[in-house]
């Protein structure tokens, strides 16, 4: 049965890798003096068709229970880097990955990986909320009876914990046994949050969470999103150039498979390094 | 340099392109407007024109609105653009710079009241040639700051820094000229005094010219140089 403690014995495991120094791969993010990482890209290339790569020689970290933003324009490969690590794109034909992405130290394409557990560990909401039409309880509850948990005691406690953890408790507490469809978009959304972090994930993998919600519904996502932080490390894709600079402590702008400049928030939104950035964030012609 | 200022023509939004041009235009002009009350103020000291130096004071209400003009514009730009990056430095860089102008603007009218005075108390010929260099020093250091604004030259603007501490210098020692002058006749104290104050107010337009050089510098390199030793 899995750990439920979010990845402290692997921490444990390997202490000295962990860190990453202020200098990486000539970008510099100035604020990150030694921070704890908890995935590394290395060399990372992916290809959907032979010979046209959709990611080129990707070398980036993810920090510790900070927010990671990728940034840039369409088909700039950002959701395919996303979807990287959690190995969905295993799921398409013909796609082909080369060099390594390390969570916690371990590389995730090994043979020895258990995909279903690598999902667990790091866990993904997409653009639509995507609910499963069920009750409000039994979608928060479902990954929890997968794993085996029948205690309704426990399964009572973890769901109440999750979608208090997703800000949606107090709103749907008298709900529990509706249709998760009937709530509204936001809702339906923060509940598929609490759906993910109800299996005690390490990474949040958030693909576009807000693009369809209005604004009030996707500042609740933006707020959850900085408390979430406190527990989980989160990597977030986004059209909304306005929605990184506010929610995210690093970005990582990325331009036609390449990643062109990663940073901390604050410098690459007031005085990035590279013209690209620079054209792409004030809304130039490249 | 003339890159970075043609690049806030290539916006894919023409209207923010037009927007950024007009409000960078409107502070240019508020620029010409501080330059000549400046001049006209030093024109009327030397010259004991009280009658120039009354206009000086009254222009000052132009500059006060072209101040509030601009600040509306850089909110609004704010507000519906969400300007990033060297977009971003150049809203901040005219919303500082419009403040030292209009101290700017404020400091002239001061020196042109002196004038008034002067010429109402007489004056003091021999106490000119100092306010006169300085003058034109400060003069230069204020439109040299436009011109480095106008084409984003982060070089040309640590000059004016250079020049700031010149200024400094010049004024320290034009006061211990002026005490000598009082402690041989204290009869004349009202009167040098009275070129104290427009001296006073010179030395504080080089302090604003400075700044503005600073927020050029910040425009262009992104780097804070506020409160630092020059080397």
């Amino acid at each position: 049965m899995s750990k439920l403690k979010p990845g402290s014995d692997v921490v444990a495991a390997k202490p000295d890798s962990n860190f990453l120094r202020e200098q990486f791969d000539g970008h510099t993010p100035s604020l990150g003096k030694e921070l704890p990482r908890c995935l590394e890209v290395e060399n990372l290339s992916l290809s959907y068709t032979r010979g046209k790569k959709a990611l080129n020689s990707i070398n980036l970290y993810i920090a510790k229970q900070r927010v990671t933003a990728f940034i840039g324009p369409s088909g700039c490969g950002k959701s395919s880097l996303l979807r990287c690590f959690n190995r969905m794109n295993d799921l398409i034909d013909d796609c082909v990955i080369e060099g390594a992405i390390r969570l916690e130290g371990e590389d995730i394409y090994q043979k020895s990986v258990e995909v279903a557990e690598l999902r667990r560990r790091v866990g993904m909401v997409f653009q639509k909320p995507n609910p499963f039409p069920k009750t409000v309880y039994e979608n928060v509850a479902y990954g929890l009876r997968i794993q085996g948990l029948r205690s309704k005691r426990k399964l009572d406690e973890i769901v109440e914990e999750s979608l208090v953890a997703a800000a949606l408790w107090d709103e749907v507490k008298d709900r529990l046994h509706d249709n998760a469809l009937s709530l509204s978009g936001g809702q339906q959304q923060r509940l598929v949050i609490a759906r993910t972090i109800a299996v005690q994930p390490e990474v949040l993998l958030l693909d576009e969470p807000a693009s369809s919600l209005d604004p009030v519904s996707t500042l609740k996502i933006e707020e959850l999103i900085s408390e979430l932080k406190e527990s989980y490390t989160i990597v977030i894709v986004t059209h909304n150039m306005q929605q990184a600079a506010r929610v995210s402590d690093y970005t990582a702008f990325l331009n036609m498979g390449n990643m062109v400049e990663f940073d901390t928030t604050d410098r690459l939104f007031t005085n990035p390094s590279e013209k690209q950035t620079e054209d792409y964030i004030t809304g130039r012609y490249g | 340099m003339s890159s970075q200022a043609e690049g806030h023509s290539l916006h894919i939004s023409q209207q923010f392109n037009v927007e950024l041009e007009e409000v960078k235009g409107h502070m240019m002009e508020m620029g010409g407007v501080v330059e000549k009350q400046l001049a006209d103020a030093l024109e009327s000291v030397v010259t004991s024109n009280s009658n120039l130096g009354l206009k000086v004071s009254r222009d000052d209400d132009e500059i006060d609105s072209l101040e509030m003009q601009i600040d509306e514009e850089c909110s609004l730009i704010i507000a519906r653009r969400q300007p990033a990056a060297s977009d971003l430095r150049l809203v901040l860089a005219i919303i500082k710079t419009i403040r030292d102008l209009e101290r700017i603007g404020d400091e002239s009218s001061k020196i042109a009241k002196m004038a008034v005075k002067l010429s109402e108390e007489g004056e003091i010929p021999s106490l000119f040639v100092e306010f006169k260099n300085i003058g034109a020093k400060v003069q230069r250091m204020v439109s040299m700051s436009l011109n480095a604004f106008a084409r984003f030259d982060a070089e040309a603007a640590l000059e004016i820094t250079k020049a700031d501490l010149e200024v400094d210098m010049e004024y320290r020692s034009a006061m211990s000229s002026m005490i000598t002058y009082m402690t041989e006749d204290p009869r004349s104290i009202t009167r040098v005094l009275n070129i104290l104050w427009a001296l006073r107010a010179l030395e504080r337009i080089g302090d604003h010219a400075k700044n503005i050089a600073e927020h050029v510098v910040y425009l262009v390199q992104g780097k804070d140089v506020r409160h630092e030793k020059l080397e």
